[in-house]
């Protein structure tokens, strides 16, 4: 090294993007084509491993984690395969690897999803929470979303027919000030567990959200590679743009929270 | 107001009501009982044209082999694929007395939205239903992919038993729309290895209907299109009775072979508007329509609004591609990927109900395909800084505006481009008709726009 103050520079990372073929409804590659962009700015390089139905997921070879949203038939599809990673994963993410689960993805981390004829889909419970569909009459919950949460204002998009209830004391990603959330009523959205991120946010989520990008990141390269380790911040002109933007839309045309 | 009157007198005769409210207020329950009335006076029957990409088009060339054979149509336009559109275009023909003048001898080319095949298949009883592929599209308001399937087998299930279906064979979910259809069917597709690719992009179908089993493909053209056969059971695709062979792609047209009518020649160019081409001309042959009739009137189709449209704007050739999905948008970008040089390009990103408001699709868009070739870019649209994200993201240059405003967005354009140059512009639907309101503004020319 050149004496500089340790940065992030000549370091790898490992990203694993679960069923990619499979659960990926919504611009969910746009979350991995950020932080791939937001890596090679820093000179980190991040390798992604595809791991799709039936493969291996070795948990000592895995910085972050990734798995997007899916159609119903879609979720049935993986649920067998999930909740035999289960137990590597959730002991990862008790470890203190970073995760982002959206949406079908989101739902498959708590407990269940009882799907809209009563059937139950097993999760894997790295959140305490389960999802129950109200029934095929029900509206989907569509629009627009700001949320407070403790890394700032986040936006995005969420299109969901199930309902998400956090169990008593599980904690939410953020609250609600434009959208549905969780389940349309509580004001609350998502779960967080360490550093592991569920949401029903899409748009995609990490671009126009740089700063959950960066805690991701932040948390992987801490975890793999010691504390001292610190990000150098990016020309987010662009990124802060699309954020503001993204909010203006949902304050003109979502509903502002219930609570 | 003929159309009012015909409304009322429409509506009499279907016994519903005096007709004295109409054509305001009840007029959405009635939509479906017009286009029954009035589609049920098309001597020549009618045909449904549906999928998420291409119907637009299909319809457009089908309409042009229709001219051709001296074949009396009723044709609805883009923006009327909804029962209430196909009830306005069936009035805007019909007369005061509530008849449809010479419909003895018609035949009624209908563009269907997806969501709407099932009412237009029970009022209308076609003779036959082209489908032209299943992508996702907009789904804050269609819902899953899924939904669109189970919504058209739902229309089959209605569909008179001697209709014929014409479906693209290289599409799988289109393709299992044959299950359990015990009547005929007429199969398009792609013969031309030279489309191959491997770029894989967002699939939108990976499972077998029958038999849950994975699909494999021997050729891949794009996404989930290609020569796919299921791992699991026996299905594979369906040989086509009417495919394109040695397909030549320019900026200014495209040529391809087709047995039976040998090589032929259109001014739209893209292999997706092979596809439309294919499908059109298998609905003609279902129709009876003869060779010589199909192949001039696909030469002598025009390109629907927005689509490879050229303006002239100062000089400038600007180069219209709508693109409303990602499957549409790849074929654009791929197409674009072909031509020699730097690129001149612009993207304009809207997020009003027509366009669907969540644009994270823009995510699985392969803009990447254009890294490294993009000379100067333009974002624009109601969503213009989320689309400049996404190219730079891309690997795309800085733009030289992101501007919401569409005067500002031109006025960039001309400030930062040559004279004699060639433009390409890519909108959504909204961004279109806004781009084009400034472009007739500044007094812009296009052939297309003296037609309609």
């Amino acid at each position: 090294m050149d004496g500089r103050m340790p940065s992030s520079e000549d370091r790898t990372l490992r990203l694993v993007h679960l069923y990619p073929d499979v659960m990926n409804i919504y611009g969910d590659r746009g979350n991995v084509i950020a932080l791939r962009y937001r890596c090679e700015q820093r000179h980190i390089a991040l390798e992604v491993e595809e791991v799709a139905i039936g493969d291996s997921f070795d948990a000592g070879a895995c910085d972050l984690l990734l798995i997007g949203g899916g159609q119903d038939r879609e979720q049935r599809r993986i649920a067998d395969d999930l909740v035999e990673k289960g137990p590597a994963l959730k002991a990862a993410i008790a470890d203190g690897m970073p995760a982002l689960a959206v949406c079908g993805g989101f739902q498959l981390f708590g407990h269940r999803y009882v799907d809209h004829e009563g059937g139950v889909i097993p999760g894997i419970g790295v959140f305490d929470l389960e999802t129950r569909h109200p029934g095929p009459r029900a509206d989907r919950c569509i629009g627009d979303v700001v949320l407070q949460t403790d890394l700032g204002e986040v936006v995005g998009f969420e299109n969901h027919g199930g309902r998400t209830y956090l169990s008593a004391g599980q904690e939410p990603f953020g609250h609600v000030v434009r959208g549905f959330g969780n389940n349309a009523e509580d004001g609350t959205e998502g779960a967080r567990v360490r550093n592991a991120i569920g949401t029903y946010l899409h748009g995609s989520l990490l671009p126009k959200n740089p700063a959950v990008a960066d805690e991701l990141l932040g948390a992987a390269l801490r975890r793999r590679y010691g504390d001292e380790v610190e990000l150098e911040p990016l020309d987010d002109v662009l990124e802060t743009a699309a954020h503001r933007a993204a909010a203006k839309v949902a304050e003109t045309r979502s509903r502002a929270s219930t609570n | 107001m003929t159309a009012g009157k015909t409304v009322a007198a429409v509506s009499r005769r279907i016994g519903r009501g005096g007709g004295t409210a109409l054509p305001g207020l009840v007029a959405e329950k009635f939509d479906p009982a017009i286009v029954r009335d009035l589609g049920s006076q098309l001597g020549r029957g009618t045909v449904l044209i549906t999928g998420t990409n291409g119907k637009t088009t299909t319809s457009r060339i089908l309409a042009s082999i229709a001219t051709e054979a001296g074949l009396p149509h009723l044709h609805n336009r883009e923006g009327s694929n909804l029962m209430r559109g196909i009830a306005s275009s069936m009035l805007a023909l019909a007369a005061a007395s509530g008849t449809m003048p010479g419909g003895e001898g018609m035949l009624g080319i209908i563009e269907t939205d997806e969501a709407t095949l099932p009412p237009a298949t029970r009022a209308l009883a076609p003779r036959v239903i082209a489908f032209t592929n299943l992508f996702r599209d907009q789904l804050d308001r269609y819902g899953e992919v899924d939904t669109v399937a189970a919504l058209w087998r739902e229309a089959l299930a209605s569909a008179p038993a001697d209709a014929t279906l014409v479906l693209n064979a290289d599409d799988p979910s289109v393709a299992e729309l044959a299950i359990g259809w015990t009547g005929s069917i007429h199969w398009f597709g792609l013969d031309d290895e030279a489309f191959a690719t491997n770029a894989g992009g967002a699939s939108d179908a990976r499972w077998c209907r029958a038999c849950g089993g994975k699909f494999a493909y021997e050729t891949r053209y794009f996404a989930h299109i290609g020569k796919w056969r299921c791992e699991g059971c026996e299905r594979r695709r369906p040989s086509p009775r009417t495919s394109a062979t040695s397909v030549h792609l320019g900026l200014g047209g495209a040529s391809f072979g087709v047995e039976g009518l040998g090589d032929v020649t259109m001014s739209l160019t893209g292999a997706y508007n092979v596809y439309n081409a294919l499908a059109a001309i298998a609905v003609a042959r279902v129709l009876g329509i003869n060779d010589v009739d199909i192949t001039r009137g696909l030469a002598a189709a025009q390109a629907a609004f927005g689509r490879q449209e050229v303006v002239e704007l100062e000089g400038r050739r600007l180069r219209l591609l709508l693109a409303k999905n990602p499957a549409g948008a790849n074929q654009v970008l791929r197409l674009l990927a072909g031509l020699e040089g730097d690129l001149q390009v612009g993207v304009l990103l809207s997020d009003r109900f027509a366009d669907g408001q969540d644009v994270s699709w823009t995510w699985d868009v392969d803009f990447e395909l254009l890294a490294g070739r993009v000379g100067k870019c333009w974002a624009g649209g109601t969503r213009a800084e989320d689309i400049a994200l996404r190219l730079k993201y891309a690997g795309w240059p800085a733009p030289a505006a992101v501007a919401r405003a569409y005067h500002y967005f031109v006025d960039s354009l001309l400030a930062d481009t040559e004279p004699g140059s060639d433009v390409f512009l890519i909108p959504t639907y909204t961004s279109l008709l806004d781009l084009r309101a400034e472009l007739q503004r500044r007094g812009a020319a296009s052939a297309f726009w003296e037609r309609t």
